[in-house]
């Protein structure tokens, strides 16, 4: 390959200041100079900057990535693409991957969650997959926070807004509130797709003399800087970088979707990526890159939305629902008919070189020319200070409250158990007419369309968690997720990670983002459950305070028949509740603690990981099998609270009588221990459940009988489910309408 | 039954309504691009849910003026039964093929969930394999469902019996309560004078299949089959 240069007028030297307002450290700058063994322009500058940003290189976290599971049967592709792909059986395959939109939902909460789902839509569709299934995982403030509402009503209703627009259903999700996240929201959202596994896409550019293709929306000057945003810290005049948040087009992405669909049923492309974080750099840097071609750009080709752009802005640009492709010589009329007829912009901008330089041309001037090798694997590596963290030690007994039920009434009345119905009645999670099982439930599943499988997805992090014990936190984590498939009786295969921390120049941070990676490893090691895509959110801080250490899991299981599928409400009176795993009252961290009093504190519940397999393979058989009629995992709240969601969702009481032993009451029904399962079976199979049980080496007890409209147990007055019911919806709507009194 | 399905910028809901007629009928109704001067043959038109042109003029109000829709008003006051679902709902008024307007929800957020609704008549083309009164469940998802026509129009319709849906309670009632978006007179569906004309809010293709937790959408489409052949 040869490396001849082109001349680049550049300046003699870059002023200080301008070095650091790009995020680059004095150590970093100096490579770049030794690099080019002349000062950069501008717009070089520029490049380097977004390339060697924290949220394009992954210069912290990425030594650590590489020690996680990545491999399975199951694999189709790992990391390293636009997204993670898993087989499905029969040609099918998933595509996923979630992804966060933090820095920018904070400042402006309506577009930065729009465009947040449309960047992840786009993976999804440039691997050529139609997406087919949307979720999110949500954590604000307290809802005593002033800024609280205001977020997540700007931040759903971009959500909403985007996909629904897009016609793709929103199945699912979680959302916490916790003081903690007062200063930096996290919105983290997730795609599955589906196509046949013969038909994937890739981003590599293999091939010289290749034209380059620009299709979408214009260019304009919003978002540049973004993703050097996203890699800051949060002050108070952060409100000031609004102008760094992109705006969405859902309707231009719903035809960006179809076009290139309809291009991807041709002959024609060789590789293609999205212009998401850092744009027409990120995008044509690594499709050069990963095909090991260089790339020359002309400017001058690129359609623009506002007048006298330059080279810089064009470069750094984020604007939305733009594509970038490389195509078979001679199939650019063919693209561009299909592009045109979806009212698209179509433009060769460039083409793919031997030189494996990374050439810009604007207005007859070269304005950048830098060895593509610096841009993408040689950015920095980082092996950053880490210290673990002292372990909590155990505060004294959690207090008990009066009775158990009242207890309940209370805290299903809580910001954190109450329903999320007024977040997920505004998304369409019906359009596409697959969704089989619906927001509300531990999964959510769509059918593979025209076929009986089904897809599972559940996104899941106990961020209390994780503050208390990063390791334990993150193997929970997956636990959850994987246990979530597997109560709607999903087989796991893979998940997503969203690992969203804060500034990993800070040792101890960096020790929690050491200790969650090594607890994610152990987990997906151990459940055979690899991680096939994933995306990183460092500098989560405001004023110097970090938000609780949040590994965002997502997963994707197969539901072989969906007429097997299991759901968690009660469906038969006269059946018997049986909880499968241990209880053994583990109150720190608690849902319960918080609420009696008011911490959060010692230990997380650990994880015991040969237990939550043996728990969850077992409960999976007895949904095959059709020996249950009802599932529910075991998580938020402990063993009382799944149960009233259980009792809710079916609209059948329970009358509660398990012999709970030496526990104390408000353990044993509060207590948040992993592994654990409430099944309902038909009474004249609680026998042999149990026996299949001890078998399996996994306890099982039973807790109830499903029947009437209330919950009973012991001498407390029965609780209604009428009124168990009216506190659990009303608080978030409720909270809602407060805002606008205000 | 031969069916046309027409497909704007923006619609998603036209492959749901390709799914559920290839199910009843036995046949898959023709997609037809909005850029098109040419319908083909059909005995049913379906303008599908979704967003056309984003729905950033008013909902419905572009697609209106899309040129395939010159022939659709055109065999629509010839006769040719036509179906407008959410989007397509809107698509009609805004074009006057039915009276009034769907204004943004009273809550101003977009709503999707199940909802109940009173068959008004059971002697329509779209109607026949319910019983009168019927009581059904269907599924909305909108933000702009909210029906509105001024009062001579709003009597004209009671007074025709142009209603075809109503959103009503479990017990039938119309309560506000059991009223999703404000629509005048809880109104979920209408008919046009001659009958062909539907438009609907609610999206009976959802709920077609038991799979998908429900068959009360199908016999809008069964009601379709039997009475077009």
């Amino acid at each position: 390959m040869s490396e001849a240069t082109q001349k680049v007028d550049a300046p003699d030297e870059l002023p200080e200041e301008l070095i650091a307002e790009h995020g680059l450290s004095p150590d970093e700058y100096a490579r770049i100079r030794k690099e080019l063994g002349r000062t950069p322009t501008l717009t070089e500058l520029g490049i380097v900057s977004v390339m060697w940003s924290e949220h394009c290189s992954y210069k912290s976290s990425r030594i650590w990535l590489k020690t996680l599971p990545t491999d399975g049967p199951q694999v189709i592709q790992g990391p390293g693409e636009n997204a993670g792909v898993v087989d499905l059986g029969d040609g099918d395959a998933a595509v996923f991957k979630m992804e966060s939109h933090n820095h920018p939902s904070y400042i402006e909460p309506y577009q930065g969650a729009a465009t947040g789902v449309g960047g992840i839509m786009r993976d999804v569709f440039t691997m050529g997959a139609r997406p087919v299934a949307n979720m999110n995982a949500l954590r604000f403030g307290s809802p005593e926070h002033s800024k609280t509402r205001h977020l997540v009503s700007g931040v759903v209703s971009g959500i909403g807004d985007y996909g629904n627009c897009m016609g793709v259903p929103t199945i699912g999700g979680e959302t916490n509130f916790d003081a903690r996240y007062d200063g930096n929201i996290l919105v983290n959202a997730m795609c599955v797709g589906l196509l046949k596994s013969d038909r994937i896409f890739k981003s590599a550019a293999r091939g010289v003399g290749l034209p380059v293709v620009y299709v979408g929306s214009k260019t304009g000057r919003d978002g540049i800087h973004g993703a050097t945003m996203a890699s800051a810290e949060f002050d108070d005049a952060s409100a000031e970088k609004r102008p760094t948040v992109q705006v969405g087009d859902p309707f231009t992405e719903k035809l960006l979707l179809e076009a290139c669909l309809e291009l991807m049923a041709e002959d024609v492309i060789i590789g293609i990526q999205d212009m998401g974080a850092a744009g027409l750099t990120s995008s044509s840097v690594e499709m050069a890159d990963k095909g090991g071609v260089g790339i020359e750009l002309d400017l001058d080709k690129v359609p623009c939305r506002e007048e006298a752009m330059t080279a810089y802005e064009m470069m750094l640009s984020e604007s939305q629902e733009r594509m970038l492709m490389v195509l078979k010589p001679g199939a650019e009329p063919q693209a561009e008919a299909i592009f045109k007829k979806w009212e698209l912009d179509f433009a060769v901008i460039g083409i793919t070189t031997d030189t494996g330089r990374f050439v810009i041309k604007h207005q007859g001037a070269v304005e950048a020319d830098l060895p593509l090798s610096a841009l993408a694997d040689g950015a920095p590596v980082y092996e950053r200070p880490w210290v673990p963290k002292e372990p909590q030690v155990a505060p004294k007994e959690v207090p008990a409250a009066d009775g158990p039920l009242s207890s309940l009434e209370a805290l299903m009345g809580t910001s954190n158990l109450c329903s999320k119905r007024w977040i997920y009645e505004q998304y369409d999670h019906m359009v596409m007419a697959d969704t089989v099982a619906r927001p509300g439930g531990d999964a959510g599943v769509v059918r593979v369309h025209g076929t009986n499988k089904g897809v599972a997805v559940s996104c899941d992090v106990t961020p209390r968690y994780c503050a208390g014990d990063a390791f334990e936190g993150a193997k929970q984590a997956v636990a959850e997720c994987w246990r979530n498939l597997t109560s709607v009786g999903a087989d796991p295969l893979a998940i997503t990670d969203c690992m969203n921390f804060g500034n990993p120049e800070r040792p101890e941070i960096m020790g929690e983002f050491v200790a969650a990676v090594k607890g994610m490893g152990e987990a997906c090691t151990a459940l055979s459950f690899p991680v096939v895509s994933g995306n990183v959110s460092l500098y989560n801080e405001t004023n110097g305070v970090a938000i609780p250490p949040t590994p965002a899991i997502g997963g994707v299981g197969l539901i072989p028949d969906v007429a097997k599928m299991a759901h968690l409400a009660l469906a038969h009176d006269g059946d018997v509740l049986v909880v499968v795993g241990k209880t053994k009252g583990h109150l720190h961290q608690s849902r319960y603690q918080e609420w009696i009093s008011g911490k959060l504190e010692g230990p997380p519940p650990s994880v015991d990981l040969d237990a939550e397999r043996k728990a969850g393979d077992f409960v999976r058989g007895l949904i095959r099998d059709g020996t249950v009629t009802a599932v529910h995992d075991v998580s938020d709240g402990g063993l009382l609270v799944a149960i009233a969601e259980m009792a809710l969702a079916g609209d059948r009481g329970v009358a509660l009588d398990a012999d709970i032993g030496d526990l104390p009451a408000h353990r044993f029904w509060f207590g948040e221990d992993q592994a654990r399962y409430v099944v309902a079976v038909p009474s004249t199979g609680v026998e042999a459940l149990i026996a299949a049980a001890a078998e399996a080496d996994l306890p099982a007890l039973t807790l109830g009988t499903v029947g009437g409209d209330s919950l009973s147990l012991g001498a407390e007055p029965p609780l209604p489910l009428a009124t168990l019911r009216s506190t659990y919806e009303q608080w978030l709507p409720d909270y809602m309408d407060g805002g606008r009194e205000q | 039954m031969k069916a046309a399905v027409v497909v704007f910028p923006g619609s998603n809901c036209d492959r749901d309504a390709k799914t559920v007629l290839t199910q009843v009928t036995g046949k898959a109704p023709a997609m037809v691009w909005h850029g098109d001067a040419e319908l083909p043959e059909a005995d049913l038109i379906v303008l599908p849910g979704g967003f056309s042109y984003g729905d950033y003029l008013r909902s419905g109000a572009m697609a209106a003026h899309s040129p395939i829709m010159r022939e659709v008003i055109a065999r629509a006051k010839a006769g040719t039964p036509v179906l407008g679902i959410c989007n397509g709902f809107q698509v009609l008024t805004e074009t006057g093929l039915l009276p009034g307007v769907l204004m943004r929800n009273r809550s101003l957020r977009f709503i999707c969930k199940d909802v109940r609704l009173k068959v008004e008549r059971n002697d329509t083309i779209y109607t026949r394999s319910y019983e009168a009164g019927e009581i059904v469940t269907i599924p909305i998802a909108h933000k702009d469902g909210n029906y509105f026509a001024d009062d001579e129009t709003l009597a004209r319709v009671e007074g025709e019996g142009l209603v075809a849906f109503r959103y009503v309670s479990e017990s039938g009632g119309l309560d506000d309560d059991a009223n999703p978006n404000g629509s005048q007179h809880n109104i979920a569906g209408l008919y046009n004078e001659r009958g062909n004309v539907l438009g609907m809010m609610p999206h009976p293709e959802r709920l077609a299949e038991p799979a998908l937790g429900g068959t009360d959408g199908a016999k809008i489409f069964t009601s379709l089959l039997e009475a077009l052949h």
